[in-house]
C-alpha cells in the first residue's frame, strides 16, 4: 500500500502485515515552524485512532500529534528529544515518530493516498 | 483587518501573515522564527512596527499632564531623550507600558502598544486633553532596525546615527524622507527604531532591506528576542490587575515620583504603588529556567513540592540563542524568599524550575 496520510497531516507506512511508522508530513513540518521539542509516548503504551499522543512544540507554540490508527506503541524514534530539528530536515525519513503495531488494519482504509492528500492540503 | 504601509513587501518576502491587535502582520519570513531570532542577534533583523501607536502631546503643559498618568519624571526627561514609562490606573495596575521622548518646544512623542492605542488616546484626551494637545499620528511607520549590525548598516544612509547612544532620538532626513529616529528597540540588542511618514516606508524599508546584513523578521522572533532579553510585554506581565512593583518594574518608577520625592505621587494609583514600593508586594515577576528541554509556556501554574501553588507562567517558550526553553512568572513573594524548590505542571507532568535572574541574555545596548 505504500504511505497513506491523515487529514491530521501525518503519513502512516505500512511495515509487514500489521505494523507502521508514523510522522508528520513536509506540509505540517512547514506549518509548525522549527521544532525545538517533541514529547513521545513510552513503549508499550496503547493508543486509539483521534487519541493525542505526542507533543510537538516549535518556538511559537505546542501542537499535538493525532493517533491516526490505534494499536500499541512499539517503538519511538528517541533521537527527537534531543534532535527534534530532524523533524525539519527529514520528516518523511530521520525524523519519524513512532512505530505501531495495529490492533485493527481495516483502519487504514480512511487514510487518504498521497495525490488524495495533495489535493487535501490544497484546499 | 487593517494592514501596514508594508504589507506588500511583507507578502513579497514571503511572510505568514497572522491577524494581530487588529492588524494582519508577518510573524515569520521563509527563513523561519529561530533563523529570524539568530540573525537578529548576529547581523540586523529589519521589523515593521507600524501597528503600534504613536501620539504627540504638546503645549505648555505637556509634560507637567503626562506626569498625572504616569510614575516617571517627565518634566526633567533632556532634550531628545526617551524614558520608558506606564500609565497607571486609579487601583494602580498598569493601562499599558510606552516610550516617551522629549521632542523640545513642550512636545512629546509617545509610543504606545498596538492593542492598547485606541485605549491610550482616549484616556489622554480625558485626562490631559485641556492640559495640552493630543495628536495621534496616523499616518507615520514604524520600523526597527535591531542587532550588533544595525548601526553599521543605518549610518551608511546617515551617518550621524553612529554617535547616538541608547535612548536618544535623532531628527534626520535620509534620501529625502523625514525620519524620526531612536537608538531603542525591544529586542536586549542595540539598534534603531525609525518612525516615519507611511507613504515613504517601503522605500526606506528596501534601502535597509537590500544590505546583505538585514533580514525580515516576524513578530514570532520578535517575542523570543524580548523574552530572552527579560522584557515586559503587555497582556503577559503587565496588566490592569498587578500594578509596576508586582511587575518588578521598580527601576521605572523615578525617584522624584516616589515617597519623599520632589514631586512625589500625584498619577493614579500612586497610593498603592508607593504602598507596594515602600512595604513590598505580595508577588514579583522572576526569571525561570526549566530543566530539561520541554518549553514551559503562558499561564502554566507553578507549585512547591507539596502542590501548593506559588504563581503563574507569563510568558514562556524556548529562547533560541541559548538553545533551552526559559519563562517569566509571577510568582509569589515568599516562594522568591524562601527558595523554595518549584515545578510547572505541563500536561500533568511536573517540570522542576529554578528561578534566575533576568535577563537570559547579555544586553548588548549602545551606551558611548
Amino acid at each position: 500500500m505504500g504511505i497513506k496520510f491523515s487529514e491530521d497531516h501525518e503519513w502512516v507506512e505500512l511495515k509487514g502485515d500489521d505494523q507502521v511508522v508514523i510522522g508528520i508530513t513536509d506540509f505540517a513540518q512547514e506549518q509548525l515552524g522549527d521544532l525545538v521539542y517533541v514529547e513521545l509516548p513510552e513503549v508499550g503504551d496503547e493508543c486509539s485512532r483521534g487519541e493525542n499522543i505526542s507533543v510537538i512544540e516549535s518556538v511559537k507554540a505546542a501542537s499535538d500529534l493525532v493517533a491516526p490508527v490505534s494499536g500499541t506503541i512499539i517503538e519511538v524514534n528517541s533521537r527527537l528529544e534531543d534532535e527534534p530539528e530532524l523533524v525539519t530536515e527529514d520528516s518523511m525519513g530521520e525524523g519519524w515518530f513512532i512505530k505501531v503495531k495495529l490492533s485493527n488494519t481495516s483502519e487504514l482504509d480512511d487514510l487518504m493516498d498521497e495525490s488524495a492528500y495533495n489535493s487535501f492540503i490544497e484546499e | 483587518m487593517l494592514t501596514t504601509s508594508m504589507y506588500q513587501m511583507h507578502l513579497d518576502a514571503g511572510a505568514k501573515m497572522v491577524p494581530f491587535a487588529g492588524y494582519e502582520m508577518p510573524v515569520s519570513y521563509p527563513l523561519g522564527i529561530k533563523k529570524e531570532h539568530l540573525h537578529t542577534r548576529n547581523n540586523a533583523g529589519l521589523f515593521d512596527v507600524s501597528h503600534m501607536g504613536q501620539i504627540r502631546l504638546s503645549g505648555e503643559g505637556a509634560k507637567a499632564a503626562l506626569e498625572s498618568l504616569v510614575p516617571v519624571d517627565i518634566i526633567d526627561l533632556p532634550l531628545m531623550k526617551l524614558r520608558y514609562a506606564l500609565f497607571t490606573n486609579k487601583d494602580g495596575g498598569v493601562m499599558d507600558d510606552l516610550m516617551v521622548t522629549n521632542l523640545g518646544d513642550d512636545s512629546l512623542f509617545l509610543v504606545v502598544n498596538a492593542a492598547c492605542k485606541e485605549a491610550d488616546f482616549e484616556h489622554l484626551l480625558n485626562n490631559i486633553g485641556v492640559e495640552c494637545k493630543v495628536e495621534f499620528l496616523e499616518n507615520l511607520a514604524l520600523l526597527a532596525l535591531q542587532g550588533p549590525k544595525a548601526h553599521e548598516v543605518l549610518a551608511e544612509i546617515a551617518p550621524s546615527t553612529s554617535e547616538m547612544t541608547f535612548m536618544t532620538a535623532k531628527q534626520l532626513v535620509i534620501n529625502g524622507i523625514d525620519c524620526f529616529i531612536t537608538r531603542s528597540g525591544y529586542t536586549g540588542e542595540d539598534g534603531f527604531e525609525i518612525s516615519l511618514p507611511a507613504k515613504h516606508a517601503q522605500k526606506l524599508a528596501q534601502l535597509l532591506h537590500s544590505h546583505d546584513e538585514v533580514e525580515w523578521v516576524g513578530l514570532g522572533a520578535r517575542d523570543s528576542l524580548r523574552l530572552e532579553a527579560g522584557l515586559s510585554l503587555y497582556g503577559h506581565e503587565l496588566d490592569n490587575d498587578h500594578s509596576p512593583v508586582e511587575s518588578s518594574l521598580n527601576w521605572a518608577l523615578s525617584k522624584v515620583r516616589r515617597t519623599g520625592g520632589e514631586r512625589e505621587g500625584n498619577y493614579l494609583g500612586d497610593n498603592i504603588i508607593m504602598n507596594h514600593l515602600n512595604e513590598g508586594s505580595e508577588s514579583k515577576i522572576v526569571g525561570l529556567q526549566p530543566e530539561g528541554r520541554m518549553p514551559v509556556r503562558d499561564g502554566a501554574l507553578i507549585e512547591d513540592e507539596l502542590g501548593n501553588e506559588a504563581g503563574q507562567v507569563t510568558s514562556g517558550g524556548f529562547g533560541p540563542s541559548i538553545n533551552r526553553p526559559i519563562a517569566i512568572a509571577r510568582i509569589k513573594k515568599n516562594y522568591i524568599e524562601n527558595q523554595s524548590k518549584l515545578f510547572a505542571l505541563v500536561r500533568d507532568k511536573k517540570i522542576a524550575v529554578e528561578i534566575v535572574k533576568l535577563p537570559f541574555i547579555k544586553q548588548n545596548y549602545y551606551r558611548g
